[in-house]
């Protein structure tokens, strides 16, 4: 792909792929656009096609903007704590010769191919439920008062269910950096004194490093838009009311479209911001 | 002080068995290389003394104390690893003053030992550089250096030049024997180079199938190999094995000569033959001979300006007191 000639005919036959991508996400990213500059509410039958600023003054400035957008932080840093940290540990033991390894892996990727409505449910139902939940059976054996996650600690039991479908993408990607650590390193460090901690620290963890940011990278931009699994337990309330989950009430609850359409494009500016943010941590990470 | 013993030693991995219990002594201060061919278990012998690899029985000794279950750290040996091993993300000094850090030595004194070592392997101008910046002869020097600042008691090379070209290898090998006659610490180096095994030694072992073939000062071993693997393994270019009738005139199974004990005569001669490929070195020329009654060529080293060219006619005669014999078990007859 070196040449003048073999760069223009790649261009050429890149060409509709980018014009079908380009269409597919320019016709809605306008059409929202267009819907936040109006007073749009169809079971009122009003509107208005210009209003100006109005719906993006009224959107930043109401006091549920700010809090969904700590509640979308706290959720996505949650949820990254739990996987990376998970994911590590389980790359470390899934790396380890045993009996059965195949089958364990198969076993630690399954969660991944589980839908996110059927998996909230299936946590919100077999594990949170006060009455017949596998986690208030435990309390009770321990002689404890089961206790009512998804009402007592709504933020934590829906980080714990995301976290749960994305520990398998991050212990995947981690596994294969893990695997590609040449063991004479490790045997080196070895040689040099390391105990095994040291050895994680300093030999294990850097060369984790770049694979840590792309999960890092990946997993956030696909959990700012957590829906389903606010939808399926708490309905976005108790504190669980994410950017997301807020421009859907305004657009489907409240019926006001063009106020959604803001927000929307909002949570667009914002997703971007974090993603440049991010990007620019990742090239540091991988210059080097 | 870094004297090693290996008493009955041996390695099996699951039921094959890479090493049969083998005993082996190497003193302190000794340059001991480990040469055979590719797969008889050197690199296996070395990490068993090293500690990363356990064994399956029998006892190594360091200075005399048990080291059989003492982990690597411990034994007191550093290693350098054929692909060097170097920490990718950490500068050269942070490679060098790893082992002293884990071992928590001051800092000045880490900073004395590495400005020692960098002087001494000119790292001096790269100790700010990551091992990716750097060429292949300026990591194995940052691996050794990562080796001597602990002032182990031996070190322990397994292939260390095989990366390296051919020129810069010449070069590492005379680093690596200044460094010996400098630091006068106990060094095990593993190659399958006999080159490298016969320029640098005080004591080569040669090992085959895991076995010890023969233990001796490179020039014992030229002159006097133990049995024909030996014979045939240590020299270049090969001693010329011959069979049959030649042989049984010696009253041996086998004979071998060297390619430098054989004398291009004008006329007569043991062996006449018809030149094959013919390599000018210059300094030699190393002529492979077809003789008739022979199913392998013989190579011969003849000087530089030997006339001869492919297909011409030449008489070889060998010096007797350079031949050696070898009975039915390939042992050598005294
Ligand atoms: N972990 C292992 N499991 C099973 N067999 C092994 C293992 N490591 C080495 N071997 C076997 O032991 C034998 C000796 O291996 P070793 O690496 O010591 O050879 P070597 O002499 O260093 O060869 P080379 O010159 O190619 O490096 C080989 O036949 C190899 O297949
Ligand atoms: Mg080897």
């Amino acid at each position: 792909m070196a040449t003048e000639h073999s760069k223009s005919s790649a261009r050429l036959m890149i060409a509709p792929a980018v014009f079908v991508l380009l269409v597919w996400m320019l016709v809605p990213l306008c059409m929202t656009l267009y819907f936040s500059f109006a007073d749009y509410r169809p079971m009122r039958g009003t509107f208005d096609a210009w209003i100006g600023f109005g719906n993006y003054a009224s959107f930043l400035t109401s006091s549920s903007f700010l809090s969904s957008v700590m509640v979308t932080l706290q959720m996505v840093a949650g949820i990254l704590l739990i996987t990376i940290g998970g994911g590590v540990a389980l790359a470390l033991l899934l790396d380890q010769p045993m009996f059965g390894q195949g089958i364990v892996r198969i076993l630690v990727i399954a969660p991944f191919f589980v839908m996110p409505t059927v998996s909230a449910l299936v946590w919100k139902n077999m594990f949170f439920n006060v009455d017949n939940g596998l986690f208030s059976y435990l309390w009770k054996f321990f002689g404890a008062q089961p206790y009512d996650f998804l009402s007592q600690s709504p933020l934590l039991s829906i980080v714990v269910i995301v976290a749960w479908q994305w520990l398998p993408f991050a212990t995947l990607i981690l596994l294969t950096a893990v695997q590609s650590l040449s063991s004479e390193q490790l045997e080196a460090a070895e040689m040099d004194g390391a105990p095994g901690y040291s050895r994680f620290w300093y030999i294990i963890l850097p060369h984790l490093s770049r694979a840590i940011t792309v999960v890092i990278l990946i997993q956030t931009i696909f959990l700012l838009s957590i829906f389903a699994e606010i939808f399926v337990t708490t309905n976005g309330a108790f504190g669980t009311r994410t950017l997301t989950y807020l421009v859907y009430q305004r657009v489907l609850e409240s019926q006001n479209i063009g106020l959604g359409s803001a927000g929307g494009i909002v949570a667009v500016i914002l997703a971007n911001v974090v993603a440049i943010f991010l990007m620019r941590i990742v090239g540091k990470n991988l210059d080097t | 002080m870094g004297r090693i013993t290996l008493d009955k030693v041996q390695k099996k991995f699951g039921e094959v068995e890479v090493i049969p219990p083998l005993d082996l002594t190497i003193e302190d201060g000794e340059f001991v290389v480990f040469v055979g061919p590719s797969g008889c278990g050197k690199s296996t012998l070395l990490r068993l003394i090293a500690g990363l690899e356990d064994v399956s029985g029998g006892e190594i000794r360091i200075d005399g104390k048990p080291a059989t279950d003492l982990p690597p750290a411990k034994r007191g040996l550093a290693m350098v690893f054929q692909s060097y091993a170097l920490y990718p993300h950490m500068s050269v000094r942070k490679n060098i003053a790893f082992p002293m850090k884990m071992a928590g030595m001051d800092q000045a004194e880490q900073d004395r030992r590495i400005a020692k070592a960098a002087e001494a392997l000119n790292l001096t101008d790269y100790l700010d550089r990551r091992p990716g910046q750097l060429s292949g002869g300026q990591r194995q020097r940052v691996a050794i250096g990562r080796a001597i600042v602990r002032e182990p008691a031996a070190f322990l090379f397994d292939e260390p030049l095989s990366n390296l070209d051919a020129a810069l290898r010449v070069g590492m090998r005379m680093e690596i024997s200044e460094l010996h006659s400098t630091l006068k610490t106990t060094m095990v180096y593993v190659t399958h180079d006999q080159v490298e095994a016969m320029t640098m030694a005080d004591k080569i072992v040669v090992l085959r199938a895991g076995n010890i073939e023969q233990v001796g000062s490179p020039l014992e071993l030229y002159k006097a190999p133990r049995n024909t693997f030996v014979a045939g393994f240590i020299g270049s270019p090969k001693m010329n094995l011959l069979t049959g009738a030649i042989a049984d005139k010696h009253n041996a199974t086998t004979i071998g000569i060297r390619p430098e004990h054989l004398d291009v005569v004008e006329s007569g001669g043991t062996f006449t033959g018809r030149v094959g490929v013919a390599e000018h070195l210059g300094s030699d020329t190393f002529f492979h001979v077809h003789i008739p009654e022979m199913s392998e060529p013989m190579t011969v080293r003849a000087g530089g300006e030997v006339g001869l060219r492919h297909g011409d006619t030449i008489h070889l005669e060998p010096r007797a007191e350079h031949i050696h014999r070898f009975d039915a078990q390939g042992l050598r007859i005294a």
